[in-house]
């Protein structure tokens, strides 16, 4: 064993070092996870800290803003997987239903795009387009008469979820649905003239042939969803919310990443924030092992 | 073949949605280059929307002699370059040794590896480490925690294992060791999986601002997003402090040809051009790679 490992020395060298990173990276930061059963102290360091067990959950779990963090982070998730989430399959299904193949490369191609742009700046799209002072939004629907003086969007509570939404499904439609177009090309066309010499019409065509031989894919790609749920769009709410900073927004706009992010980092409370972390954490490997409990027994059964 | 009713409501409803996503999609690209291209006072006082009122340079001018946007530029092309190529190279070299057969231990690297793709620390861990080793408020900050990434890893192995085993072959029984034959035979004919990984990391890079944003206070190392997110709350809170309507005017009369706003969006065009322009010679490999990524799954 040992003469064998040193005979393949360049192979090995060539994983040593990545294997280091990937300890140092990944594997210590979980189990510093243990700091928050801990009050750690920066100057006492992590084997100083004092051990207090589930103190700190039971301080997160009796906060007083406990109960609307959790209903953010649910509404929030709830919606991008409805709404967000079949988004891209739509998309998918009707560039499917284009027969011009100009027309149709173009729109893939524009789609595309807002991928590859940072949320920063999307946040900063969002933020002038709804801005009060002539922004887009506030001048086209002045044009057509739906409201009578400017809004000031990104101020009012009502209105955060959807614009959060929105601007997700603007930023990622069109790449989420390279996947599904790729496994709709993938369907064995003679299905369709079969159906079609049937006298099934598109409508029936789609509903019969495309979206059950796609399943299988969206399943996937649902449980991958579902596993990332609870993170519910962390990045954006800080970038449109000024880091959190946004009072008014706050209670729409907090969710627990969020949370942990203002009260760890920008308070220093960690070991109260990483309790909080390790809550949603649990909570998500929770619900990737029911999701995939629940589209097992889907898979025998009905769906396909 | 007859067409039916069916199929001209399903290519009206179909052809309408599409061009108005693609307006839609295009519109805030096309209105920020506008708004950019235009006098700061001029679209403050309201209406720029698809073509510029008051040409201008000013704007761009400005951020090109502005030494913070300067200086933030280049530390966003350093981290780009220097984290795209030392993340592929240790990546690629990882993966060739994990493709490898009768590597020993490759079994428990795999399970290592595959691990971290279910499980993370989360943000306070991760955060307390980079503190404790010091890297906060470098540049390396921005590089060395991404360096490794086992989601790339499993998609350059998958192409490695689908070389033809010859190639490797008539390397080694010339003498080449495994470091060798990887640098010299490997890599070059793994052109198209390093481009498609390559942009993926470098778009990653380019767009990066949070790690920066917790890790790094020093200004002279702050990267472009950051600076431009925080013009761009700027702009958030002098719009908040403006709606009473006499501090507006009195904005609007003092106001000069370049804004925050007329910067921020001269700013936005210089961090989105970069993308923009790559993205067509690359947009064939990227289909490619996220369909071998999605299919790893």
């Amino acid at each position: 064993m040992n003469r064998r490992f040193i005979q393949q020395w360049d192979l090995q060298i060539m994983v040593i070092p990545a294997i280091i990173m990937i300890f140092i990276f990944s594997y210590i930061p979980m189990w510093g996870i243990l700091t928050a059963f801990q009050d750690y102290s920066p100057a006492k360091g992590f084997f100083g800290s004092e051990w207090v067990g589930f103190k700190h959950f039971r301080m997160f779990f009796n906060a007083p803003e406990f109960w609307q963090i959790m209903r953010n982070t649910i509404v929030i998730s709830l919606l991008k997987l409805f709404i967000a989430f079949p988004a891209p399959i739509v998309l998918a299904l009707m560039l499917n239903e284009v027969k011009n193949a100009f027309f149709k490369r173009f729109v893939q191609t524009v789609s595309y795009l807002p991928h590859f742009i940072s949320w920063v700046i999307v946040s900063g799209f969002v933020i002038s387009l709804l801005s009060v002072d002539s922004g887009s939004v506030n001048l086209l629907l002045q044009k057509l008469h739906i409201i009578d003086e400017p809004v000031h969007w990104l101020s009012i509570p009502e209105y955060f979820w959807s614009i959060l939404i929105t601007s997700g499904i603007w930023k990622e439609i069109g790449f989420g649905a390279i996947v599904y177009l790729a496994a709709i090309t993938g369907v064995d066309p003679h299905m369709y003239e079969a159906a079609s010499i049937d006298g099934a019409g598109r409508m029936r065509q789609l509903f019969s042939i495309t979206i059950p031989s796609i399943a299988p894919v969206i399943i996937i790609f649902l449980i991958l969803q579902v596993a990332q749920i609870l993170n519910a769009g962390f990045e954006e709410i800080l970038l449109l919310t000024n880091q959190g900073q946004n009072v008014v927004l706050r209670p729409v706009s907090e969710t627990i990443d969020t949370y942990v992010y203002r009260v760890g980092i920008e308070n220093y409370r960690f070991s109260y924030a990483t309790a909080a972390g390790l809550f949603k954490g649990v909570i998500s490997v929770g619900l990737l092992v029911i999701t995939n409990w629940i589209a097992r027994k889907l898979g025998d059964s009905s769906l396909w | 073949m007859k067409r039916s009713l069916e199929d001209h409501l399903i290519d009206i409803v179909v052809y309408t949605f599409l061009f108005l996503l693609a307006i839609v999609t295009l519109y805030p690209f096309w209105n920020s280059l506008v708004i950019s291209f235009n006098a700061g006072n001029d679209t403050a006082a309201g209406g720029v929307t698809i073509w510029p009122r008051e040409f201008t340079l000013e704007n761009y001018k400005y951020v090109f002699k502005d030494a913070r946007l300067i200086n933030a530029f280049w530390i966003t092309v350093t981290r780009t370059v220097a984290g795209t190529v030392l993340s592929i190279l240790f990546t690629s070299m990882f993966a060739y040794a994990m493709s490898r057969r009768g590597l020993i231990g490759k079994k428990f690297y795999m399970i290592l590896c595959v691990i971290t793709m279910y499980f993370s620390g989360g943000l306070i861990p991760s955060y307390l480490l980079i503190k404790d080793l010091h890297l906060m408020n470098t540049f390396w900050v921005l590089i060395i925690p991404g360096i490794i990434s086992v989601w790339n890893m499993i998609i350059f192995r998958t192409f490695f294992l689908g070389l033809p085993d010859g190639l490797e072959e008539s390397a080694r029984i010339d003498g080449c060791n495994h470091i060798n034959t990887f640098f010299r035979i490997v890599l070059p004919v793994s052109g198209p999986v390093i481009a498609t990984l390559s942009l993926f990391t470098a778009v990653g890079h380019w767009n990066s601002w949070f790690d920066a944003s917790i890790y790094i206070s020093n200004p002279k190392l702050l990267p472009l997003q950051v600076i431009l997110n925080q013009t761009i709350q700027s702009i958030l809170s002098f719009e908040a402090s403006t709606t009473i309507s006499a501090t507006k005017q009195e904005f609007l009369q003092n106001a000069q040809s370049v804004t925050h706003k007329s910067i921020v969006m001269a700013t936005t065009m210089v961090a989105t051009i970069p993308i923009v322009m790559v993205y067509p010679f690359v947009q064939k490999y990227f289909v490619k790679g996220v369909l071998v990524g999605s299919l790893k799954e």
